[in-house]
């Protein structure tokens, strides 16, 4: 009993995060957002600063018909916001924010490859919805959503698998167990173009072609109305703290801090997870989108041979310094 | 590949009590039964975009089987490759023949019958095969590891090597006939430009048949 009463705690503990965090890079968006655009932003929901802002946005959201469109292919509309939130859930369940076995929800031997296994799927659920909302810039916002997959899941593939070989292991923790101080420069381009990858499969800015609003609406999410879009931005904010989450574990050592690592060590692992969260906000009111084929170009022509070069250069010191 | 795996969990069952199955056996079989399911639902529905997403069932329900059997690291590749890229692909394709919402009149094909027998003598070959090599096979749930990502690397590129590296030649090969193919294409299409603006197949054409 006292095994299914740890497995219900995981997983209690798990879903709060998932319920809370993303809400939390939520609000720091409107505020660093508002901040470097000198503008105010949300200040008089909740009185101080307008803290319940959110809090408004989810009751706005909760009030609104949820409508599905005539045309539309009803099942499949209404089931693809779960298959986009979903998978984002599972992989949190797989990042550790501490050593030991008490601080994971669940310690997975293929680590790497579930979670991006997993994150692959999540990219169906824009699919089903530009699909099934019978509507021309949906359809054009799903086209966009696999046509990007497609180019940035090989470098960020690639990446992981050049940390991977770094440690002599895929599972996470083991990875983050195995790191030292300077893997930080010998790993700096594969995390970086990890990292940049990662931002493309979100489509967060600049990489947000599939739903560049001046264009296409909002992409494949245009025919969507109250809880259901909620639960699609939703999945675009779960998907940074996996993204930041997986790079803090993979590239920049968890846990490992420059002191106060024992017992202490998942303060560094949401420091970095934070930190990381704000230069994707950072990214968003700073770069101007790419262009549908400037998207390609990029990914085709410098991720994918930076990721390999990284892969060489790994092969090469592993082997110099075994 | 579902019914065959099942058949040979029946067989290596025998000596281990059959009338007793375990909490695995019968989530084996009840997955089996659900992956086969969605196998017949994949090619008999007459709508498109639903076939390609019965097969995310499909495929997803083949990576719980080998979870089932122990095999992690298979049962994430599964997922990531066929489920994350090759479904994903095939929505990309079907996306750009713009797959009309409803059914499609014309998704049967006139050669479902040959179809159907290549599929199952090619299922009879398989379930013949899979039952001989495993016949008296039994994963241990509670020994060592037997499908854990090293246990699977040591086998792969200890005993395995040449079948692996021929593999890769294959894909490669596959790869550069694709560019070779794409871009004989492309100088075709330039050279049609000054002639016919009409290429066969194009999609006003295929457009015109809906």
């Amino acid at each position: 009993m006292n095994g299914a009463l740890d497995v219900g705690l995981r997983l209690l503990v798990v879903f709060v995060v998932f319920l809370t965090f993303p809400l939390i890079v939520g609000q720091t968006e409107h505020k660093v957002m508002a901040h470097m655009q000198g503008r105010l932003g949300p200040m008089y929901a909740g009185g101080f600063h307008g803290w319940a802002q959110l809090v408004a946005d989810g009751v706005k959201f909760a009030q609104k018909e949820d409508v599905v469109p005539a045309g539309a292919d009803r099942r499949v509309f209404q089931l693809a916001p779960a298959v986009a939130l979903l998978p984002y859930l599972l992989v949190l369940l797989a990042i550790p924010i501490g050593p030991g076995e008490g601080a994971v929800g669940q310690v997975i031997d293929a680590g790497i490859f579930f979670v991006l296994a997993v994150m692959g799927v999540g990219v169906l659920g824009s699919l089903m919805a530009g699909w099934a909302s019978a509507n021309k810039f949906s359809l054009l916002g799903g086209l966009r959503t696999a046509a990007q997959l497609l180019a940035y899941e090989l470098p960020m593939l690639l990446a992981a698998a050049s940390v991977a070989m770094a440690a002599g292991t895929v599972s996470l923790p083991g990875i983050v167990d195995a790191f030292e101080w300077w893997w930080l420069p010998w790993q700096i381009v594969g995390a970086i173009v990890f990292f940049v990858a990662g931002l493309a499969e979100l489509q967060r800015p600049p990489f947000d072609m599939p739903v560049a609003d001046s264009e296409i609406i909002f992409g494949a999410y245009t025919e969507y109305t109250g809880l259901r879009f909620a639960l699609f931005l939703l999945a675009e904010y779960a998907g940074i703290i996996v993204l930041c989450g997986l790079t803090t574990v993979l590239f920049l050592g968890g846990w490992h801090g420059p002191w106060g690592a024992e017992g202490l060590g998942w303060v560094w692992t949401l420091l970095k997870t934070a930190i990381l969260a704000f230069v994707v906000i950072w990214l968003r009111v700073t770069y101007p989108r790419l262009r549908e084929d400037q998207l390609q170009k990029f990914s085709w022509t410098l991720l994918v041979p930076l990721s390999l070069a990284q892969i060489a250069v790994t092969g090469i010191v592993k082997v110099v310094i075994s | 590949m579902s019914p065959a795996a099942a058949l040979a969990t029946t067989a290596a069952a025998a000596p281990h009590g059959f009338l007793s199955p375990t909490g695995v056996e019968i989530a084996f079989l009840l997955v089996g039964l659900v992956t086969f399911g969605a196998a017949l639902v994949t090619v008999t529905t007459r709508q498109l975009v639903h076939a390609a997403l019965w097969l995310v069932v499909t495929l997803g329900g083949l990576a719980v089987e080998y979870l089932l059997l122990t095999a992690e690291f298979i049962a994430w590749m599964q997922v990531l490759i066929y489920v994350g890229s090759v479904v994903v692909l095939l929505l990309f394709g079907l996306m750009l023949t713009k797959a009309p919402i409803g059914r499609s009149p014309d998704a049967d094909s006139a050669n479902r019958w040959a179809a159907l027998g290549v599929a199952v003598a090619a299922a009879a070959a398989l379930v013949w095969v899979v039952v001989d090599a495993f016949r008296t096979t039994w994963i241990d749930l509670g020994g060592a590891p037997s499908g854990s990502t090293k246990v699977t690397g040591a086998s792969l590129f200890q005993n395995w090597v040449l079948p692996f590296e021929a593999l890769s030649v294959l894909l490669l090969a596959a790869l550069v006939g694709a560019i070779v193919l794409s871009r004989k294409a492309k100088a075709d299409a330039a050279a049609a430009t000054t002639g016919t603006p009409a290429v066969p197949g194009s999609r006003s054409e295929k457009e015109g048949v809906r």
